[in-house]
């Protein structure tokens, strides 16, 4: 294991963006979010969730994917996509971590995205164990462990240190970039956090939610369960917890028009929206309730159906605590997931 | 606070029981002191779940623009914002007045529970408020905090008293105070174009456009808003530019100037606390000045002085030439 003092971060910063882009978590106006670093920017790994999650870098909010011109009865598609540099994403918490996992799953699937591919490719993970969970976390439902070695390069931050271990092929590369800054440790200090951690971990009170009910089997079950309706009734139909959410991954695609021709162009949606999915019938689903249904039915029934039971929620706790009303997906787990969860 | 939220249970059991109304709207408790969530109770075994505590900052009052229209009438709480958002709605004829029976409920301000996490406070177990002393309980212990650095942003200037009622539930008078709303304004006018502009550009720039300022805004009751509209030439899912950000929510106040009664939802629900409300009190200060002193929501009755022409009305090339009063 290898480790810098804290007070000498800056300076791996600075060494790593000699040669690469370092995205990482800075404040901006107040919130904390990933943003570029640059000499001056305010840095800060202490921030235990950013407003939105590092998925933004594979899938930006919005994108430009190609332009066409037409020139009499031709039409010419050009690829805007411009050469990816390579960047190093830092400071990824393992439920952001294990977020990437599951839109890799997404993305990477057949057809392959290629804009999604291109950007994950010249990608160098570097994630911060956690250390401060609070209320709102529930990563340990999905069995991720907030101290474990993920990425390509995982680091633990205690007071006077920031310890260093590579994981994979891309992990040893960025180590080798940056060794003349670190020095060797022992782990001592690394176990005694991860200890201290867990310990907090048993006791948070989300921590022991059952997901057991949540199989494709109980899907009609589930589907057609009452308490929808009342679960719903407060949703104000806004998008903040799917685009404050890692894992969700529904885009737009649409079009418009410039003066050198039309650009295509996609966006994160959000299945809140009354024209999510709006097709030449109209929309497939009509209230608030069919479509606050359909953002938990996919992350704990549909999602895991087609992915060998794997959750597409990681319990990161955003949408607890950014929902202006206060709904969320535990209280679904608690409403529908049966009485283990009283 | 339990004592208000005890006559609150009562009156509500009394209401769903006697048949005189056919349901309540009021705040239900979750995991967390501070997780509550806006709520109709059809039923006095659902009261169980019925709060009102330090943390009922949502605005009620939209809620009733669907629930006036159901069979049976409708009881609410309202705090005393709420109730201008109310009258608003009901002078746009959004809410249905003769189905709705108000009780006035006090409020001595609201809590932030990102404020008081943001002190480095985690796993909050309870919170106690004595004046202005907020005890919050954690895993850690007990800490004491100063009440106005954890109000909602929308409580720190509110000077609002109850503006409609049929009824009230009022155990604790507010202490008299003397707070200047504009002030936030004021310093934004001092500024030179360049910064003001600078200042809005960092603070738009983080608007991740989730809708939340405007779905919950009780001025914001278009059925179909034009940004979500496909055939209305200008829908918008994402800010594709700088421009857009900016775009959104100078279009959004303008389009809520003079019916605006700065219940501060926006603020409130931002998830990347862009201070909304700043754009929409600047609108309240200009009319103020332009047009005299006019609160948006005190009457459900009466002219308005953006929708209704004099001959004395400023000129805008008044306006723009510094001319104006």
């Amino acid at each position: 294991m290898l480790k810098i003092a804290k007070e000498r971060l800056n300076d791996l910063y600075a060494k790593i963006n000699e040669s690469m882009g370092l995205f990482i978590p800075i404040k901006k106006a107040g919130e904390v979010d990933y943003h570029i670093w640059g000499e001056g920017k305010e840095v800060s790994l202490e921030t235990l969730k950013t407003v939105k999650s590092p998925k933004n870098m594979f899938f930006p909010q919005s994108e430009n994917m190609m332009k066409f011109k037409t020139e009499g009865k031709n039409i010419e598609i050009i690829d805007v996509r411009g050469e990816k540099r390579p960047f190093v994403l830092f400071g990824v918490k393992p439920c952001d971590y294990k977020a990437i996992e599951v839109l890799d799953k997404v993305f990477l699937a057949e057809p392959v995205d290629t804009y999604y591919q291109s950007r994950r490719e010249a990608t160098t993970i570097v994630t911060l164990a956690c250390s401060k969970p609070e209320e709102s976390c529930f990563c340990k439902v999905f069995d991720i462990d907030a101290t474990a070695a993920y990425g390509d390069v995982t680091t633990w931050l205690d007071g006077e240190n920031l310890y260093w271990q590579a994981n994979t092929e891309k992990g040893e590369a960025l180590t080798a970039l940056v060794k003349e800054l670190l020095e060797d440790s022992d782990d001592a200090a690394v176990k005694a956090q991860q200890e201290a951690t867990k310990a907090i971990i048993d006791k948070l009170p989300y921590s022991n939610l059952d997901l057991s009910k949540f199989k494709p089997e109980n899907l009609n079950e589930l589907f057609n369960a009452q308490e929808w309706t009342e679960m719903s009734e407060a949703c104000l139909g806004c998008g903040t917890c799917t685009f404050v959410c890692p894992t969700c991954q529904c885009f737009d695609i649409r079009d418009f028009k410039t003066n050198e021709g039309v650009i295509r162009y996609r966006c994160w949606d959000s299945c809140m929206y009354s024209d999510f999915t709006l097709m030449a019938h109209g929309n497939s689903r009509t209230t608030q309730m069919q479509r606050f249904r359909q953002r938990f039915m996919h992350k704990l029934v549909y999602y895991p159906s087609q992915n060998d039971g794997l959750y597409s929620c990681v319990g990161c706790g955003r949408c607890v605590n950014k929902c202006p009303q206060k709904l969320n997906i535990v209280k679904v787990i608690k409403t529908l997931g049966g009485k283990n969860n009283d | 606070m339990k004592d208000v939220e005890l006559k609150m249970l009562e009156r509500a059991k009394a209401l769903l029981e006697g048949g005189e109304v056919a349901r309540v709207i009021g705040w239900k408790k979750g995991d967390f002191c501070y997780d509550v969530s806006p709520a109709s109770f059809e039923t006095v075994e659902e009261l169980d779940g019925f709060v009102y505590n330090w943390f009922c900052g949502a605005n009620l009052s939209k809620y009733l623009i669907e629930m006036s229209k159901k069979e049976g009438k409708t009881a609410v709480f309202l705090k005393p914002c709420d109730t201008y958002s109310f009258n608003q709605l009901v002078k746009e004829h959004r809410i249905k007045r003769e189905n709705v029976y108000v009780i006035a409920v006090e409020c001595l301000g609201k809590l932030d529970a990102e404020k008081i996490k943001a002190k480095g406070i985690s796993l909050i177990t309870d919170v106690e408020v004595v004046d202005k002393d907020v005890k919050v309980t954690s895993a850690y212990g007990v800490e004491t905090l100063y009440k106005p650095d954890v109000v909602l942003t929308k409580c720190e200037t509110c000077q609002k008293t109850h503006q409609v009622k049929d009824e009230e539930i009022i155990l604790h008078e507010r202490p008299e105070r003397d707070v200047d709303r504009f002030a936030e304004v004021a310093k934004l006018e001092a500024m030179t174009e360049e910064e003001r502009f600078a200042f809005w550009r960092s603070q738009l720039s983080k608007c991740i456009r989730c809708n939340a300022c405007r779905n919950v805004c009780p001025a914001c009751s278009c059925v179909k808003c034009v940004f979500d509209n496909p055939a209305s030439g200008i829908a918008a899912k994402a800010n594709d530019s700088d421009f857009e950000e900016s775009m959104f929510h100078i279009i959004r106040a303008f389009h809520v100037a003079g019916r605006c009664t700065d219940c501060g939802e926006c603020s409130r629900v931002c998830p990347q606390n862009i201070p909304l409300h700043l754009l929409n009190r600047k609108f309240i200060k200009d009319i103020d000045n332009f047009y005299g002193e006019y609160q948006a929501g005190e009457t459900a009755e009466g002219k308005t002085p953006l929708t209704s022409y004099t001959e004395g009305d400023i000129e805008a090339k008044d306006v723009f030439n510094g001319e104006a009063k």
